[in-house]
């Protein structure tokens, strides 16, 4: 609701070419079970909202 | 006396509607029945101490005026410190909203209290002679009663039931996007937590009835507004480590539709609908732009 705040804290990829470092970490995986595994650990751990970018790579994203 | 009966009575016949609002059982309405009789007491005795020229007392009740407006002031700070424990947050609008709410009634409190206190001083004074001074309480009892009755009918705040027309509305996903019916909410990443929401999900379509109410629902308090009451009565299957599960409210920008998708406890949508259309309009959110003229021109 508090619109614009998003805060990415973490980058779960297939395809490391796809994300540059930046602010987040980049953990990269090597199949979407793993992805969808690590993506859920992650955002438990850091009470964070999991998106899916819809080209392989998910953002972690902290309002 | 009179007076400081009628307004402690106007403050706790409204203390009783706001339990959705402000949950704060005993001591918070202790509280607040503490600082409803004084502000009755400073509405009884205003007058009495004018007319006998006890000018001290007179300003000693504009200090306890003066510190009636800082209730407010302490409402929202409490609410705002209770925003960061809450699942669901109030949103400033709301927490706004309720403060001055609460000001206006210790307010109201003081005009029941001032109201009955004159009545029943004046016909003191007038009755005195014929010797039933008593029955001058009479007087100022009808009228702390009118002062409440048409203070708790101005001051009500319209539910969203009576600006919009609130029906259920079918959760669906394309793709990993979220929709309610046909108005997007949000992205949900995570295959388990789509399979969450649609098998446990509920979506409600709140449709403005005219341009004032498409305004008030375009208002982002008014929406975050009715997220929290909603998880508030029907509870909600969410905790701080899912975030994706928040029930959130977004606009159909074609049409002014709000949509909500929420997971609440329990899964029945008919008392959904009830607490969405119990929500009040927000007074910060109640625009009226039909009441302008190139309002007006723009509505049609």
């Amino acid at each position: 609701m508090r619109g614009g705040e998003g805060l990415v804290v973490a980058v779960v990829t297939l395809a490391g070419e796809k994300v540059l470092a930046g602010g987040a970490p980049v953990f990269v995986v090597s199949g979407s079970e793993e992805r969808e595994k690590v993506a859920t650990t992650l955002g438990r751990v850091l009470d964070s909202q999991v998106h899916d970018l819809g080209n392989g790579v998910y953002v972690l994203v902290k309002r | 006396m009179t007076g400081l009966f009628f307004g402690a009575l106007a403050r706790l016949s409204m203390l009783r509607t706001d339990y959705r609002q402000y949950p704060s059982y005993p001591h918070g309405y202790a509280s607040h029945l503490g600082l409803g009789v004084v502000a009755a007491f400073t509405g009884a005795v205003v007058l009495p101490a004018l007319i006998l020229r006890e000018l001290t007392a007179a300003t000693f009740l504009l200090l306890v005026a003066q510190q009636l407006r800082e209730v407010r002031d302490l409402e929202r700070k409490t609410l705002d410190r209770m925003e960061e424990t809450e699942l669901v947050k109030r949103g400033a609008g709301y927490v706004e909203d309720i403060a001055k709410v609460f000001e206006a009634r210790n307010y109201l409190t003081m005009f029941a209290a001032l109201a009955a206190s004159t009545l029943t001083f004046l016909g003191w004074r007038l009755l005195e002679p014929m010797g039933v001074p008593l029955f001058s309480v009479l007087g100022g009892a009808a009228a702390g009663v009118a002062v409440i009755t048409l203070g708790r009918k101005t001051l009500d705040r319209q539910p969203l039931r009576q600006v919009a027309r609130i029906r259920e509305g079918k959760i669906n996903f394309r793709g990993t996007m979220l929709y309610v019916d046909d108005i997007h909410i949000q992205e949900v990443g995570l295959a388990k937590s789509r399979d969450r929401w649609a098998k446990l999900g509920l979506g409600v379509v709140i449709e403005p009835n005219d341009d004032n109410a498409r305004a008030t629902l375009a208002n982002v308090g008014q929406r975050q507004a009715i997220a929290h009451d909603s998880a508030a009565i029907m509870g909600i299957r969410k905790d701080r480590d899912t975030p994706e599960f928040t029930p959130l409210v977004r606009l159909d920008l074609d049409t002014g539709r709000a949509a909500m998708a929420i997971i609440p406890v329990e899964p029945d949508i008919a008392p959904l609908l009830a607490a969405v259309g119990s929500v009040p309009v927000i007074e910060g959110a109640r625009t009226r732009p039909l009441a302008t003229k190139p309002g007006r021109r723009a509505a049609d």
